[in-house]
C-alpha cells in the first residue's frame, strides 16, 4: 500500500552554514553512559586528558539512553527498565545528584475492549525539544512509538499523529520487522529553524518527517536502499540505524543505514550513498553517525562487519573510525591507538558521539564495556574507561 | 480492608526498602491501585498499560498463583508479589 500525500512546503535551503557558528567549548567534558547494568558518568577535565568514572546510577537497571538538557544544563533524563520490571523514565533537575521517577512514563493508550493494545517494552531514545520550547522532550520506544513530554519528562503522552497514523502498521511492518532487541523508534531530530519540523527513524520503517509538530508524517526514503526486500527501493520499510541533521545546515541530513551510509540535501530530495566511497573491504555498514559541530562536511562513522550472517563486529577484528571531510566524497581510516587485531567489539547506534571543543573530541562505548576517546577528531584514540557493562549509549554533557 | 503484601527486592526502592507492607483493596486491582497511591509508580512497573501483569511478575494470594486482577480479596489474605526466576538471556 503506497501512501499519497501532498508534499510539504520546503524551507529555503541553506547553501552554507547559517550565521552564528558556535564558539568551541572550553570547559570540562562529561560522558553520560547507558549500559545494560546501569548508568555511569565519566568526568573529564577541560583538557580531556584525565577522566574519572562515577559509581553506577540505577545499578542493575537496563539503561538505553541518558541525556542532559542542553537548554538548562541541569535536567537529565534516563530511559530505564529492569529484567523484571517494566519501562520507566527517571529524571533529575540537579545534573544527576538526585533522581525522581516520571509520574506518567511513555505508554500506549489502553485498547478498547476486544482489541489488542500495544505495550511499550522499553523507551529507547530521548531528545530534548526545540530551544523555544523549554520543558519539551521527545521519546522513542520499542516497539515503535513516539511520545512527548511538555513538563521536563514528568508526564508523557503519545503523539497520536504518528502512533495512530493509518499507515503506522504498514510503515512499521506491524511489529514483525525489527532489530534482534525489538523494533525501535530513534533518531528524533528537530529542525533548529522550526520547532514544528520533526524527523524520526525507525528500525524498521525508515526515515519520516512531520512539518506540523507530529500531527502528520510522511516517509523520506527516496534513494535509500533496502536490500532485504524484493524491491530494493521501497517507499518505506528501510532500516536506518542512525540519522542526524546538521544544526548549522538543517537541510543536510546524514544517515548510517543497514544498507550503507547516506547524505541528503533536502533541495535534492534523495539520499545519496556516500558510503560507496568507503574501502570495499571495510564496507559502509555500521550503527552510529557523528557530525562535526561546526562543519557540515565532516562526518565520522564506525564500520562493522555486515557480511554473511552479520557478525556486527569491527571488520576483521580491527576497529577503526572513518571520517570524511568533504561530505562523503573521500573517507580516511582512523585507527591509531585502537587494538591492531583480535578486537571484536560493536559500537551501537547511540554509543558514539562528539564534544564541541576545538579540536573536536570523539567518543565511543563498546559492547564489551570500554569507552574510547580521541581529543583530536579521531587521529589518536585512548581507552578512557574499561570493564563496564555492555554499553548502549554515550552522550556528551557539560556538567 | 488492610492486608499484608510481600514485596520482592526489585520493587523495594518504591517501599522504602520494606519487604512487607500493608495495603487495602477488595480485589487485586484495588490493592495494586492502593499500592500505587502509597508508592507512586509502583503499579506500572508490574502491570502494563493494557492492564496485564508483566511477563516476569507473578502474583500469589496466599499460596495460589493468579493472573486475574479482578480476583476478590479477604482480610486474612496475604499477597505475594514475586519476580519469576529468569536471567542468562541476552537481555539480562
Amino acid at each position: 500500500m503506497i501512501e499519497k500525500r501532498k508534499p510539504s512546503s520546503r524551507k529555503k535551503p541553506l547553501a552554507r552554514p547559517s550565521n552564528g557558528i558556535p564558539a568551541p567549548a572550553r570547559g570540562p567534558v562529561s560522558l553520560l553512559i547507558g549500559t545494560r547494568k546501569g548508568a555511569f558518568i565519566l568526568r573529564g577535565d577541560p583538557a580531556r586528558r584525565r577522566w574519572k568514572l562515577s559509581d553506577p546510577v540505577f545499578f542493575g537497571h537496563i539503561i538505553h539512553h541518558m541525556v542532559l538538557d542542553p537548554r538548562d544544563r541541569r535536567t537529565m533524563l534516563i530511559a530505564a527498565l529492569t529484567g523484571h520490571l517494566g519501562p520507566t523514565v527517571f529524571r533529575s533537575t540537579d545534573s544527576g545528584k538526585r533522581w525522581n521517577e516520571a509520574k506518567q512514563p511513555p505508554a500506549f493508550p489502553k485498547a478498547v475492549e476486544g482489541e489488542k493494545g500495544r505495550v511499550v517494552n522499553h523507551t529507547f531514545w530521548l531528545t530534548p525539544g526545540h530551544p523555544s520550547e523549554p520543558g519539551v522532550w521527545y521519546a522513542g520506544s520499542s516497539p515503535q512509538g513516539l511520545f512527548r513530554s511538555e513538563d521536563g519528562g514528568v508526564t508523557w503522552e503519545g503523539i497520536s499523529g504518528f502512533n495512530d497514523h493509518p499507515m503506522y502498521p504498514a510503515w512499521t511492518g506491524n511489529g514483525q520487522d525489527g532489530t534482534p532487541d525489538g523494533p525501535k523508534l530513534h533518531s528524533i531530530q528537530i529542525d533548529p529553524r522550526d520547532r514544528n519540523h520533526l524527523y524520526l527513524g525507525m528500525s524498521s520503517g525508515g526515515i519520516f518527517e512531520s512539518t506540523d509538530r507530529g500531527a502528520d508524517w510522511r516517509p523520506l526514503n527516496q534513494g535509500c536502499r533496502a536490500d532485504f526486500y524484493p524491491d530494493p527501493y521501497p517507499e518505506y520499510g528501510h532500516d536506518p540505524h542512525a540519522m542526524k541533521l546538521h544544526p548549522l545546515m538543517p537541510d543536510r541530513l546524514y544517515q548510517q543505514n543497514h544498507c550503507g551510509i547516506y547524505r541528503m540535501d533536502r533541495a535534492e530530495g534523495r539520499w545519496v550513498r556516500i558510503g560507496e566511497a568507503m574501502p570495499k573491504k571495510i564496507g559502509d555498514i555500521g550503527f552510529p553517525v557523528v557530525l562535526h559541530p561546526r562543519d557540515p562536511e565532516t562526518v565520522w562513522v564506525f564500520p562493522m562487519d555486515g557480511g554473511t550472517v552479520w557478525p556486527r563486529t569491527s571488520p576483521d577484528g580491527k576497529p577503526a573510525a572513518y571520517v570524511t571531510r568533504n561530505g562523503g566524497k573521500r573517507w580516511t581510516r582512523l585507527d591509531q591507538g585502537f587494538p591492531k587485531e583480535q578486537a571484536w567489539f560493536t559500537v551501537k547506534r547511540q554509543a558514539m558521539t562528539s564534544d564541541t571543543h576545538d579540536p573536536v573530541g570523539i567518543y565511543i562505548g563498546t559492547t564489551h564495556g570500554e569507552v574510547w576517546g580521541s581529543r583530536d577528531e579521531g587521529a589518536k584514540w585512548a581507552s578512557l574507561a574499561s570493564h563496564l557493562p555492555h554499553i548502549y549509549s554515550v552522550e556528551v554533557a557539560s556538567l | 480492608m488492610t492486608m499484608k503484601v510481600f514485596i520482592p527486592s526489585p520493587l523495594q526502592s518504591y517501599t522504602r526498602q520494606k519487604s512487607e507492607v500493608a495495603a487495602e483493596g477488595t480485589t487485586l486491582e484495588g490493592l495494586l491501585a492502593d499500592l500505587d497511591r502509597r508508592y507512586p509508580g509502583f503499579r506500572f512497573r508490574i502491570v502494563n498499560e493494557q492492564g496485564a501483569l508483566r511477563e516476569h511478575i507473578k502474583l500469589f494470594i496466599n499460596e495460589a498463583q493468579t493472573h486475574d486482577l479482578t480476583h476478590p480479596l479477604q482480610r486474612s489474605d496475604e499477597i505475594h508479589i514475586l519476580c519469576a526466576l529468569s536471567g542468562g538471556s541476552d537481555a539480562s
